[in-house]
């Protein structure tokens, strides 16, 4: 399936080189950095902030159906509207909004492999003219309760062994050798990782060009790990966003029937008082 | 409004202050730009714009010094 499932979630930059213009497709741009929109980015683009405009920011969570909509609405997005993804680090931000878009059942999500990294180093065209769209109308789906799990699932679920528990974070948060990504703040009071879970960082899915390795190799890293398309998956990082991107390769490029991810991750279970933890 | 191509794309990876970090370098019209992520898992832990890629390039890794020398390391525990 890996061919067709692909080219259903995936676009190359010569793709939209050749449909940038199309207007039934939508570009938009997720970075980490939040500023790289602003330098400059693929004509047309819609540009998000995921700090801002891709979770609630009153309390912790992703984005409410009618925010969700609001914010298609903004970009001219129609449920029939091919949207484009990319962002900064191999697409990390671009995923949480696909991972969003695809809760709420927006049909055609995509995002260009590669991310913004390869566009630039293919020469695209960019410009830091901010585009303008007309508001369209956008009536989401409700949540889909079978992308994400939350607390009290992990919580039973690992302690029964019944789920392919995946921590996409580097082995060292794995270990509990550091309570953050070296540079960031500590957000959390324990190190280490979920009882039962594999340690599969999240990069290893991309090629050092940040484009997505081979369905053979993808699928080899998940079954050395011990990950089978018998038992339901769940991936977890630190707030949920790298997981999301794990979770994109284990059910659209992969095709796993069931595949969750759990956002509260570890800033929340490493807070958690009396919450089993294994380290190492 | 102006349209523009990235010039002089480059990446590499090096170690500062004991973590492997990557660097990114590229001119967008007039203005050079450096990111410095740490790899695993690749945030951004710094960026600088400036006229010259050395410029830019020198205040990013300042920046990043500073952010990773704060980062603790804790010895892991024996697994099994």
């Amino acid at each position: 399936m890996t061919a067709n499932a692909e080219s259903q979630v995936l676009v190359d930059v010569a793709w939209l080189q050749a449909h940038k213009d199309d207007p039934s497709v939508r570009i938009v741009e997720v970075d980490v950095d939040v500023y790289s929109y602003d330098e400059g980015h693929i004509p047309g683009a819609v540009g998000w902030n995921w700090s801002t405009q891709l979770c609630d920011t009153h309390r912790r969570d992703i984005l409410s159906k009618s925010d969700f909509e609001a914010l298609m609405r903004a970009a001219g997005i129609t449920p029939q509207t091919t949207i484009i993804l990319y962002g900064d680090n191999n697409n990390w931000f671009a995923a949480w909004a696909f991972w969003q878009a695809k809760i709420y059942g927006h049909h055609d999500v995509r995002l260009l492999d590669g991310g913004r990294r390869k566009w630039l180093e293919m020469g695209g065209e960019l410009t830091d003219e901010v585009p303008t769209h007309a508001p369209a109308a956008y009536t989401a789906h409700d949540a889909d309760p079978s992308l994400r799990s939350f607390l009290d699932d992990v919580r039973r679920d690992s302690a029964a062994r019944a789920i392919g528990l995946v921590d996409v974070r580097s082995l060292a948060e794995f270990t509990g050798e550091i309570l953050a990504p070296p540079g960031l703040p500590e957000t959390c009071q324990r190190g280490g990782h979920i009882p039962g879970a594999s340690s599969i960082p999240w990069g290893k899915v991309c090629r050092e060009d940040g484009t997505f390795h081979s369905r053979d190799v993808l699928d080899k890293l998940y079954a050395d790990a011990g990950i089978t398309r018998d038992k339901p998956v769940v991936t977890y990082c630190r707030i949920g966003e790298r997981s999301s991107h794990s979770w994109f390769v284990l059910k659209y490029l992969l095709g796993y029937a069931d595949v969750r991810n759990y956002d509260g991750s570890w800033t929340e279970w490493g807070n958690l008082v009396n919450a089993p933890i294994e380290k190492g | 409004m102006s349209h523009f191509t990235a010039q002089e794309y480059e990446r590499r990876h090096e170690v500062l202050e004991g973590w492997e970090i990557g660097i990114t370098t590229y001119r967008l019209g007039g203005r050079c730009f450096c990111k410095v992520d740490n790899v695993s898992p690749g945030a951004l832990i710094a960026r600088a714009v400036a006229a010259t890629k050395a410029d830019a390039e020198r205040a990013a890794l300042a920046s990043a010094k500073t952010r990773l020398a704060s980062t603790r390391r804790t010895p892991p525990a024996p697994r099994g």
